[in-house]
C-alpha cells in the first residue's frame, strides 16, 4: 500500500505536525506551572484581536491577523492577573470571565465581519473550529519559522525555564529575574496559540497545549525527557489526525488530531511505567501481599 | 375590531423580540443560579468543562431517537456532563495529574468526539458543531413548535423545565446545598454527603447548558455561569441577595444585548451581544460596587490616607506648643507623607476650622483643634506607656510603633487602657499625658 501525497497534502501534515510538536513542548511548562486552562482561555481571548486585525487591515493579512490576536491574548492575560491580585474575583472566575467575555466579543466581531461585503472569503469562522486541511503554503511558511524559533528559545533558555517552572520563589531569591522569563513563556504560549489558530482552530490549540504535556508527564520524571516526549507526542497526534481524516474525508481534521492525543494520553495514563494505572496498582498489590501477616 | 388592534400592536417584530429577550432570559436566569454556586465553590471552570463536555450526550441522543430537542439529548447530556466531572475528579485523585491539566484533558476531548461523532454520523441532521458552540438566537426563535394552540419557540419548553428544575433544586435543598457549597465537610460529617449534592448539582449544569445550547451555544451558556454571578459576588456578601442581583443581571444582559445587537450592531451575533453586555455590567460593578468595587477601595483607602495625615498634623502642632516652638509643617516630612496629601489634609483641617494660618507657613492649633490632637497624643502617649508597663522594649523602641497605632485608638480603647494603667500622669519619656 503506498500513499502518493499531493502538495497540498504534504504542506497540510507538515504543518500539522510541526504544530502539535511546538505546542506539545511550550505546553509542558503550562501543565507543570498549572496554567493549563490559561491556554484555553488565552485561546479564546485571541479571537477578539483576530478579528479587529482584519477589520483594521482592511485583507486577511497574516502579520496584522497575528499580531491582533497576540495583543488580545495578551490583555486577556493582564486582566485575569489583574483581578486575581486586586480584587475579590477569584483565579477560575476570572478566567471564566475573560474566556467568555473575549470569546462574545470575537464572536460580535467575526458577524460583523462576516456582515461585510466578502468578508466570509476570509475564513474567519474557520479560527474557532480551525480548517487544518484549508492550510496554504503562507500559513504552512509562518508554523515553520515560529516553531521552529520556540523551539530554538526553549533549547537557549532551558535552565531559567527550568528553574521558573518548578520553583519561581527560588528563582526570585537567586536573583534571576522570575518575572521576565514567566512572562516570555506566557509569550511562547501566545506565540504557539496564535500561530495555531488559523489551521486549529481555538478548541485544538487548548488541547494540543494540555494533551501532550500531561500524557508526557506519565513516562517520566527528568524535563528534557518530558519536553522530547511532548514534542513527539504533539507531533505524532498532528501527523496521525491529519492522515487519518485523509483518509476519512468526512471527519473534521482539528478534532480527529484532538482524538489521537487523547488516545496517547490514555494510554500513558494505562501502561507508563511506575506513574501509570496499571503499574501503581501492580506496585500496591505487591506491597500489599508484602505487608500481609503471614497465614 | 379587537383582533386588528392586537395585529397591529402585535407587529411581527415585537414579537420575534419578545421570544428572543425571553429565550435569553430563562436560560441565563437558570444558569446564573446556579453559577453562584460555581463561583462561592471556586469551580467555574467546571462550568465551562461541562458546557463543552456534554456535546457527545447530545450527539448520542439524537443519534438514538432521531430527533433533535426532546428528553433523550437532555438526559445524554446529563449523563455526560456527570461524566465529565467524574472523570476530571478520578484523574486529579486517583492519577495523579494535576486539577487544572485534567479538567483540560477531560472536556476538550470529549467536545472533540462530539463533533467528530456529529460530522461523520449525523452530517444529515440540523446540527451544526458551531451552532452548538455560538448558538444562533434568530433561527432558534424562528423554528417554533405548536403548544396548546400557542405558536412557541421550540426550545422554550427545554427551558422553561430547566428553569424550574433549578428553582426547586435550590429552594428545596436551600439548607443543605447552603452548607455544601461553604463547607463540604461539615455537611458531609453532619450526614448530608456533600459529594451527592455535588453531582445532583453537576448533572443539572448539564441540564442548562443543553437546554441553552442551540440558543445560546455553549460560550454564552458559560458567560452566563459565570459573568452575571462573579458581578453579583462584588455587590453583595449575602448569598439570597447575590442569587437576586444574578438572576437580574442576567435579564438586563439578554435585554439590553439583544436590543443592542438587533438595533445598532445590525445582524450582529445576538449572543455574542449578551455576553459583551454582561462583561460590561461586571466592569461597572467592579469599578462601581459600593463595597467592592475599586472606587469604593480607592476613596476608602484616600480618606484613611488624608485622616492620618491630618492626625499627624494636629500631633506635630501640639508638640511643638508644649515645648514653645513655633510650628512649621517641615517636621511632617519625617513621617514619610507625601508632600501633596500633606497640603490636602491642611486644607481640610483648616476648612473644619481646627488650626489657622499665623504668618507664612506658620499654623496654630484653634481651641477645637487643640481637643483634637489631645486625643491623639493621649493615644500616642498611653499606648508608649502600656508598652513601657507590659513589654521589655528599650525605651527608644518605643516611640514608632505608638506613632502606627495611635490612629486606630477610639475613645473606648483610651478609657480601656488608662483604667489598666491607673490614670497615668506621664509616658516613659517622662512627658505629660493630657
Amino acid at each position: 500500500m503506498s500513499f502518493d501525497l499531493s502538495y497540498n497534502e504534504a504542506l497540510v501534515l507538515q504543518g500539522a505536525s510541526l504544530l502539535g510538536a511546538s505546542s506539545g513542548v511550550i505546553g509542558c511548562f503550562a501543565v507543570l506551572r498549572r496554567r493549563a486552562l490559561t491556554g484555553d482561555a488565552l485561546s479564546h481571548a485571541a479571537l477578539p484581536g483576530l478579528c479587529l486585525g482584519f477589520l483594521i487591515a482592511g485583507q486577511a493579512s497574516m502579520l496584522a491577523l497575528l499580531a491582533g490576536a497576540a495583543i488580545s491574548g495578551v490583555l486577556g492575560i493582564g486582566i485575569i492577573a489583574g483581578l486575581r491580585r486586586w480584587t475579590r474575583i477569584k483565579d477560575d472566575a476570572a478566567i471564566g470571565i475573560v474566556l467568555s467575555v473575549f470569546t462574545g466579543l470575537g464572536v460580535v466581531l467575526l458577524s460583523v465581519v462576516q456582515g461585510r461585503p466578502r468578508g466570509g472569503q476570509a475564513g474567519l469562522d474557520s479560527f474557532i473550529f480551525g480548517k487544518t486541511a484549508g492550510m496554504i503554503f503562507q500559513d504552512a511558511v509562518w508554523i515553520t519559522i515560529l516553531a521552529l524559533a520556540t523551539l530554538l528559545i526553549v533549547v537557549v533558555a532551558f535552565k531559567e525555564f527550568k528553574l521558573v517552572a518548578f520553583d519561581p520563589g527560588f528563582a526570585r531569591v537567586q536573583g534571576w529575574p522570575a518575572f521576565a522569563v514567566d512572562f516570555v513563556l506566557m509569550l511562547l504560549i501566545v506565540v504557539a496559540i496564535v500561530i495555531g489558530l488559523p489551521a486549529a482552530g481555538v478548541l485544538m490549540m487548548a488541547a494540543l497545549l494540555v494533551i501532550p504535556g500531561a500524557a508526557a508527564r506519565f513516562w517520566t520524571e527528568r524535563l528534557h525527557v518530558m519536553l522530547l516526549l511532548a514534542g513527539l507526542f504533539g507531533m505524532a497526534s498532528g501527523a496521525a489526525g491529519t492522515f487519518l481524516t485523509m483518509i476519512f474525508v468526512k471527519a473534521p481534521t482539528g478534532p480527529t488530531i484532538i482524538l489521537v492525543a487523547s488516545l496517547i494520553f490514555l494510554v500513558s495514563l494505562l501502561f507508563a511505567p511506575r506513574r501509570g494505572v496499571m503499574a501503581r496498582s501492580l506496585e500496591r498489590r505487591q506491597l500489599r501481599q508484602l505487608l500481609a501477616p503471614p497465614a | 375590531m379587537q383582533e386588528f388592534a392586537m395585529d397591529s400592536f402585535l407587529t411581527p417584530d415585537l414579537v420575534r423580540a419578545f421570544w428572543n429577550v425571553a429565550v435569553g432570559t430563562l436560560g441565563g436566569v437558570a444558569c446564573s443560579l446556579l453559577g453562584c454556586f460555581l463561583i462561592l465553590k471556586r469551580m467555574s471552570l467546571l462550568g465551562d468543562a461541562i458546557s463543552h463536555g456534554v456535546l457527545p450526550g447530545i450527539a448520542v441522543g439524537v443519534l438514538l431517537t432521531g430527533q433533535i430537542g426532546g428528553p433523550a439529548i437532555v438526559i445524554g447530556a446529563m449523563v455526560f456532563g456527570v461524566l465529565t466531572a467524574l472523570l476530571t475528579e478520578v484523574l486529579s485523585s486517583a492519577c495523579k495529574v494535576t486539577e487544572d491539566a485534567s479538567l483540560g484533558v477531560v472536556f476538550t476531548s470529549l467536545f472533540a468526539a462530539g463533533v467528530v461523532v456529529i460530522s461523520v454520523f449525523l452530517s444529515r441532521y440540523d446540527l451544526d458543531p458551531s451552532c452548538v458552540l455560538l448558538g444562533d438566537f434568530t433561527k432558534a426563535v424562528l423554528v417554533t413548535v405548536d403548544w396548546f394552540g400557542f405558536e412557541i419557540p421550540r426550545a422554550l419548553p427545554n427551558l422553561l423545565l430547566t428553569l424550574a428544575l433549578v428553582v426547586a433544586f435550590i429552594g428545596l435543598l436551600w439548607k443543605e446545598l447552603k452548607l455544601a457549597t461553604f463547607d463540604a465537610e461539615l455537611s458531609s460529617a453532619m450526614g448530608f454527603p456533600a459529594w451527592l449534592i455535588h453531582y445532583l448539582f453537576v448533572a443539572l449544569v448539564a441540564a442548562c447548558s443543553v437546554a441553552t445550547f442551540e440558543t445560546m451555544g455553549s460560550i454564552l451558556a458559560l458567560a452566563m455561569l459565570v459573568v452575571p454571578p462573579a458581578t453579583a459576588h462584588l455587590l453583595t456578601d449575602r448569598l439570597v441577595t447575590m442569587l437576586l442581583w444574578a438572576a437580574g443581571l442576567a435579564f438586563s444582559a439578554a435585554l439590553f444585548g439583544y436590543l443592542l445587537a438587533s438595533q445598532w450592531v445590525f445582524g450582529c451575533n445576538v449572543a455574542g451581544m449578551i455576553s459583551v453586555v454582561a462583561g460590561g455590567q461586571f466592569l461597572l460593578a467592579l469599578l462601581a460596587a459600593p463595597r467592592h468595587g475599586l472606587v469604593a477601595r480607592l476613596v476608602r483607602h484616600w480618606r484613611l490616607a488624608l485622616r492620618i495625615a491630618g492626625e499627624e498634623i494636629l500631633g506635630s502642632l501640639y508638640r511643638a506648643e508644649e515645648k514653645g516652638q513655633p510650628p512649621a509643617a517641615v517636621e511632617l516630612k519625617e513621617h514619610g507623607l507625601s508632600p501633596w496629601l500633606v497640603w490636602l489634609a491642611f486644607a481640610r483641617l483648616r476648612r473644619r476650622g481646627w488650626i489657622e494660618a499665623l504668618s507664612s507657613g506658620f499654623w496654630r492649633l484653634t481651641a477645637a483643634g487643640r481637643r483634637e490632637a489631645e486625643a491623639v497624643v493621649r493615644s500616642h502617649r498611653l499606648w508608649e506607656a502600656f508598652l513601657g508597663q507590659n513589654f521589655e522594649l528599650p525605651i527608644d523602641h518605643l516611640h514608632a510603633p505608638a506613632t502606627r497605632i495611635e490612629h486606630f485608638i477610639g475613645p473606648e480603647l483610651q478609657t480601656e487602657l488608662a483604667a489598666q494603667l491607673e490614670e497615668p500622669h506621664t509616658d516613659p519619656h517622662g512627658k505629660q499625658i493630657p
